[in-house]
């Protein structure tokens, strides 16, 4: 039984992520790591077999701010919204201070003049540590469902 | 702008290729749902060597993948010779999509719907209940098995990657490509065995040809992208060149790489930012590893293929056709069986450049939708394609569209349009 309190705990770390993702505070997303840290979006079909490319490949608290950058100065897309729905948590704590977690998630996405879509569903496999300022990841890797991208896949997740 | 009121009924006039020859593109060839079944039929049906997959995909006896000639599902399976076919993913008894599981490894090939078993040659092995039961029913004597075998691609193979046509007459690889454009293949595929690094793959709201003229104009590329040019990696100023085979039908766009710096070819790129810096310099640290000057090469090959080298990310972007205003862009990463483990680990990273979440290709596959999203109300109007001007030919600048023009010049003699 993982501790109620932790449970609680690991909930408001996702909830805060999900918001400041969704509230489009993207600046405030490598918070949320530690500097030596791993991001990674794979699609299930490479997860599954081994292979290592991923949409998304972060190696360290740096290239996730590179990502912000991109988004916010280079790339060129339609302007969107985002709602993740994150659930199902599994807490494994290795140590007190190191906790494998695993929780799945859905990622609604709404472009200008359309509809509320599905854009990304998959699971989280993160490995949370306990740093002096809270729980951070450590490796967050996003593990999504569909062979298909809709189009593109820009922010994270 | 298309202010005729609404006709009912045929329209002669709609489908007229519009005066301005190669400078002009009609909209409705991104549109018309007959044109669209034209291009099945007289392009990836026709005579064009499809891309279908890299031999490291099916290192062994019996290893198959699913994938598409245009929409058209097929096969692609190992023998246990050691061959190489492309087969129809259809059944030949009642049109079922056999294959449901891709990738994997078989012995043979059964329909689920009434067990007909095919050898991964495509050959009719069994029909259950071909005498009948009891005496009664099953199929009329003279039923041959040999008659109604899957449908077979012709197929080549050029160090590694296999290509498949149905046409009945078609020229060698080599002839196809012609030899400029096999200079370029085989820059990449010169022998060494390929390994597979991962796939990628996205939906994008657009007609397929919107796709291949984004890589065949590199004019866009120092605009659009101001990834690449803020780093880099593509610059109007940077010694380049685009080059065709004979026909325009293929094309390659090649680039060397150039400092961060402003300079005449950012000062008319409104978006450029000479301030920018890697927070992990990681990304951007490409290695040399083919011979000459050129650090990108983005080389398409008619009907479905581009090849992508850009620094030491590798890949093969196929397209997946979907109707006339959608396409799947199917990505397979790969490297050489040789590369040190650094080496693969750059690929890998530098796969963060492409793909649906990609530095420089999430640009492209936006502007494909806006692109399709403009034109879809207005097929009677057209695009203008005058960029270094109205006519065909190989150039040592980036500053033109003459590939698309090669494109369509191909393309208008292939449809009859």
């Amino acid at each position: 039984m993982v501790d109620p309190a932790l449970r609680d705990e690991i909930d408001a770390l996702y909830a805060d992520y999900a918001e400041a993702l969704d509230d489009n505070r993207l600046e405030r997303w490598p918070d949320f790591f530690v500097e030596d840290c791993l991001y990674k979006v794979v699609p299930r079909e490479n997860w599954e077999r081994g292979l290592p490319i991923a949409l998304m490949l972060c190696e360290s608290r740096r290239m996730l701010q590179d990502r912000v950058t991109a988004v916010r100065n280079t790339a060129v897309y339609a302007p969107r919204a985002f709602r993740h729905l994150i659930a199902q948590f599994r807490i494994k704590a290795e140590t007190p201070e190191r906790l494998r977690v695993t929780a799945n998630y859905v990622v609604f996405q709404t472009l200008v003049d359309d509809l509320t879509r599905i854009q990304n569903a998959g699971k989280y496999v993160d490995l949370v540590v306990r740093t002096t300022e809270g729980l951070r990841f450590k490796e967050k890797i996003c593990v999504f469902d569909s062979v298909l991208v809709p189009n593109s896949l820009i922010y994270p997740i | 702008m298309d202010d005729s009121a609404p006709r009912l009924g045929p329209d002669t006039t709609a489908r007229r290729w519009p005066e301005g020859g190669l400078a002009r593109v009609p909209y409705w060839i991104y549109t018309d749902p007959e044109v669209y079944r034209a291009e099945q039929e007289r392009i990836f049906c026709g005579r064009s060597w499809a891309y279908v997959a890299l031999e490291a995909e099916l290192p062994r006896p019996g290893d198959f993948i699913r994938t598409y000639v245009g929409e058209k599902p097929v096969v692609v399976v190992r023998d246990l010779e050691g061959g190489i076919n492309v087969l129809l993913n259809r059944c030949a008894h009642r049109g079922v999509e056999f294959c449901q599981h891709a990738p994997g490894n078989a012995r043979e090939f059964m329909c689920p719907y009434h067990q007909w078993t095919y050898d991964l040659r495509g050959n009719l092995m069994a029909v259950p209940f071909r005498r009948g039961v009891r005496r009664q029913g099953g199929m009329p004597e003279d039923f041959r098995l040999e008659e109604h075998g899957l449908t077979r691609f012709k197929v080549v193979r050029r160090h590694g990657v296999i290509f498949a046509s149905l046409a009945e007459e078609m020229p060698g690889l080599e002839d196809y490509l012609g030899p400029t454009m096999l200079q370029y293949f085989d820059r990449v595929f010169d022998g060494r065995p390929l390994k597979v690094l991962g796939y990628m793959r996205q939906r994008i709201g657009a007609n397929w040809k919107l796709m291949f003229e984004n890589i065949k104009d590199p004019y866009h590329a120092s605009l659009l992208h101001v990834f690449l040019v803020t780093f880099g990696l593509f610059r109007a100023d940077q010694p380049s060149a685009v080059a065709m085979d004979e026909s325009g039908m293929h094309s390659a766009l090649v680039s060397m790489r150039g400092e961060q710096m402003a300079s005449e070819g950012t000062a008319e790129m409104k978006s450029f930012k000479a301030d920018f810096k890697l927070a992990d310099p990681r990304l951007l640290d490409p290695v040399r590893e083919f011979p000459g000057n050129a650090t990108v090469v983005m080389q398409t090959i008619w009907p479905n293929l581009i090849v992508q080298q850009q620094s030491n990310t590798l890949a093969m972007r196929q397209l997946v056709t979907r109707g006339p205003a959608k396409f799947d862009l199917m990505w397979t990463f790969f490297g050489y069986e040789s590369d040190p483990p650094e080496m693969t680990e750059r690929r890998i990273r530098q796969a963060n450049l492409m793909g649906p979440s990609g530095f420089v290709s999430v640009d492209d596959g936006e502007i494909m939708e806006f692109s399709q999203h403009g034109i879809d109300a207005f097929p009677r109007d057209q695009g203008v394609v005058e960029m270094g001007g109205r006519d065909v030919r190989n150039e040592d600048h980036m500053v033109t569209e003459a590939a698309i023009r090669g494109f369509y010049r191909h393309y208008r003699a292939v449809m009859g349009l």
